[in-house]
């Protein structure tokens, strides 16, 4: 199911743990849409110097962040920005498609922990890394679904859109 | 290295007395079942033999009330559909469970896009249901109840004979999928009273594509099939004779063979649940502590997620199964464990093992050694369980 580049980051995957004292750190995911993604990095004259993480996932989830830290590594944050997930599927050799929300994942973490750097050099830190909530339930703004992020009707547990079964959590 | 085989609920080898009267089966000259001359005559021969020992199987009263099927989601299908779809005029609402199989929960959803009403009871933190929410569900135009004899991913068995004294009492048909435990546990349809039960071959060692729904005499269904007069009008097209003789044959062994096949798993399990603390930390195991499949352990593994789990222990060459949203596509936290209280992030790290007849001691011990080093690997990944230490 998986190429063999998918298999050999999984096996082996790059860059796993965590950078004390961090430049900058980017969380997202959570464990209701299955993965939960975290990057860390320590930036060098606006150049991602180290970069590490640690991911709650599947197979796929593990290995586009394996994939994804060996591409930024090295990078200036203005290069590393562009990366997108399909970048990191196509290093890859391609995902199975109900599993490219993962790659969603990993190029989001990315940014979201160069954001996070920029924010603190600026002197306006983020006071925890944002985390998407987008799942869960916001007061006011209902529960959407966690795979196509569709919103759902309250009290109705089958997503009107990809009509996968959604357990709503308050 | 030979591959250990912990995932019996997915696949069972066929026995090699099931293979030999397959073999045979195909060699023969059979004809068509509902022929009239010799060559059909021995084929209704064999058919009927089959049939009998099937009936046997679940202690049927009579051979006829056995419909053969393409397996379990057909029969549940029918099942289901079939009274329904019969039962319309009088009727149009259905009891069910919160922890059934897709093919209940689906063909139920089928149901409700045809302007059926359900009304589903949830389960305790075991996964059991309780007999009196199913009597409180049950209004007057209540057509069918429908609960699973076994879980499929946490093993727990239901109560489905008090439900049945309840189903009697109100005159509503009961519908059991038994899918997961014909074959492997005792099941007595006179016992357990039930009117509809669903089962499948493979359950028992026999093959894929072959199943069976026990019909109480007197249940009246719709066919899902239109066609030919088949199996009593009840199910249409020429049976796949040659399954057919090939789940008789693993029938006829299951019972000869049921008490003691039942000391074999549940040593095995119960060697794997004792060594299971000393093997890994925190975790949960899911289902009735005694009222469950003695073949299947379920257990919720935190900080961890279970296809990774299962990966890295494919490696190792053991074969087990998640319920976990990644897993096989299925891509959402399993509604069975939800139901029983576990989290989302436990109900992602959940592994199902299952035992079956090719399993020894020595496969416990692989599989332990196997999961306390990916267990390891996996956390040392994990945020979740970085977190955790941190607090």
């Amino acid at each position: 199911m998986y190429s063999k580049t998918v298999m050999d980051h999984f096996r082996s995957p790059r860059n796993v743990g965590v950078i004390e004292n961090a430049d900058g750190k980017g969380e997202v995911g959570n464990p209701l849409c299955g993965d939960m993604m975290t990057i860390y990095l320590k930036i060098n004259e606006d150049r991602i110097d180290d970069i590490k993480f640690q991911t709650f996932g599947c197979g796929a989830a593990i290995a586009v962040s394996s994939m994804l830290t060996e591409m930024a590594r090295g990078k200036s944050l203005d290069d590393a920005k562009k990366i997108t997930n399909k970048d990191v599927a196509e290093a890859l050799e391609g995902l199975p498609k109900n599993k490219l929300h993962c790659s969603n994942l990993g190029a989001d973490a990315l940014h979201l922990a160069i954001k996070d750097y920029e924010a603190r050099k600026s002197g306006k830190p983020v006071e925890e890394p944002v985390r998407k909530e987008l799942h869960m339930h916001k007061h006011g703004e209902g529960c959407y679904c966690p795979y196509c992020e569709t919103q759902l009707v309250e009290g109705d547990n089958t997503c009107p859109k990809c009509q996968l079964n959604v357990i709503q959590k308050h | 290295m030979n591959i250990i085989n912990l995932d019996h609920l997915s696949a069972n080898p066929l026995l090699p007395e099931v293979q030999e009267a397959m073999i045979h089966a195909i060699r023969a000259d059979f004809g068509n079942p509902s022929s009239q001359h010799k060559l059909g005559d021995k084929a209704s021969e064999a058919l009927e033999k089959a049939r009998d020992s099937v009936a046997r199987l679940i202690n049927s009263g009579s051979p006829k009330e056995v419909v053969f099927t393409s397996g379990g989601t057909e029969s549940v299908n029918l099942g289901v559909k079939g009274v329904a779809w019969a039962k319309a005029e009088k009727g149009k609402h259905i009891v069910t469970s919160n922890i059934e199989h897709n093919a209940v929960l689906r063909s139920l959803r089928r149901l409700k896009m045809m302007d059926y009403k359900v009304s589903s009871v949830p389960v305790d933190s075991h996964g059991r249901v309780d007999p009196s929410d199913v009597a409180k569900a049950i209004k007057s135009d209540t057509v069918l109840v429908t609960i699973m004899h076994s879980n499929n991913e946490i093993g727990t068995l239901q109560p489905i004979e008090e439900i049945a004294r309840i189903t009697r009492e109100k005159n509503v048909v009961f519908h059991v999928d038994a899918v997961d435990s014909v074959g492997v546990v005792p099941v007595d349809v006179e016992k357990l009273g039930v009117d509809l039960l669903s089962f499948a071959s493979n359950s028992f060692y026999g093959p894929t594509g072959v199943g069976g729904l026990y019909v109480r005499r007197g249940t009246h269904i719709w066919p899902l099939l239109d066609g030919g007069v088949q199996e009593n009008n009840r199910r249409a097209g020429t049976e796949n004779l040659i399954g057919i003789i090939g789940m008789g044959v693993a029938a006829e062994l299951a019972a000869r063979d049921m008490t003691s096949r039942i000391a074999g798993m549940k040593k095995l399990k119960d060697r794997l649940l004792r060594e299971l603390p000393s093997t890994i930390s925190e975790y949960i195991v899911n289902g009735h502590p005694a009222l469950s499949l003695p073949n299947l352990v379920s257990v919720s593994i935190k900080y961890i997620e279970g296809e990774s789990l299962v990966l890295l222990l494919d490696d190792e060459n053991i074969a087990v199964s998640t319920r976990s949203a990644c897993a096989a596509g299925a891509l959402q936290a399993s509604h069975v464990l939800l139901s029983i209280g576990r989290d989302f992030a436990d109900a992602q790290g959940t592994l199902v093992i299952t035992f079956g007849l090719d399993n020894s001691e020595e496969d416990v011990t692989r599989f332990l050694k196997a999961l306390k080093d990916a267990v390891k690997t996996l956390r040392e990944i994990s945020p979740l369980y970085a977190k955790a230490a941190q607090a």
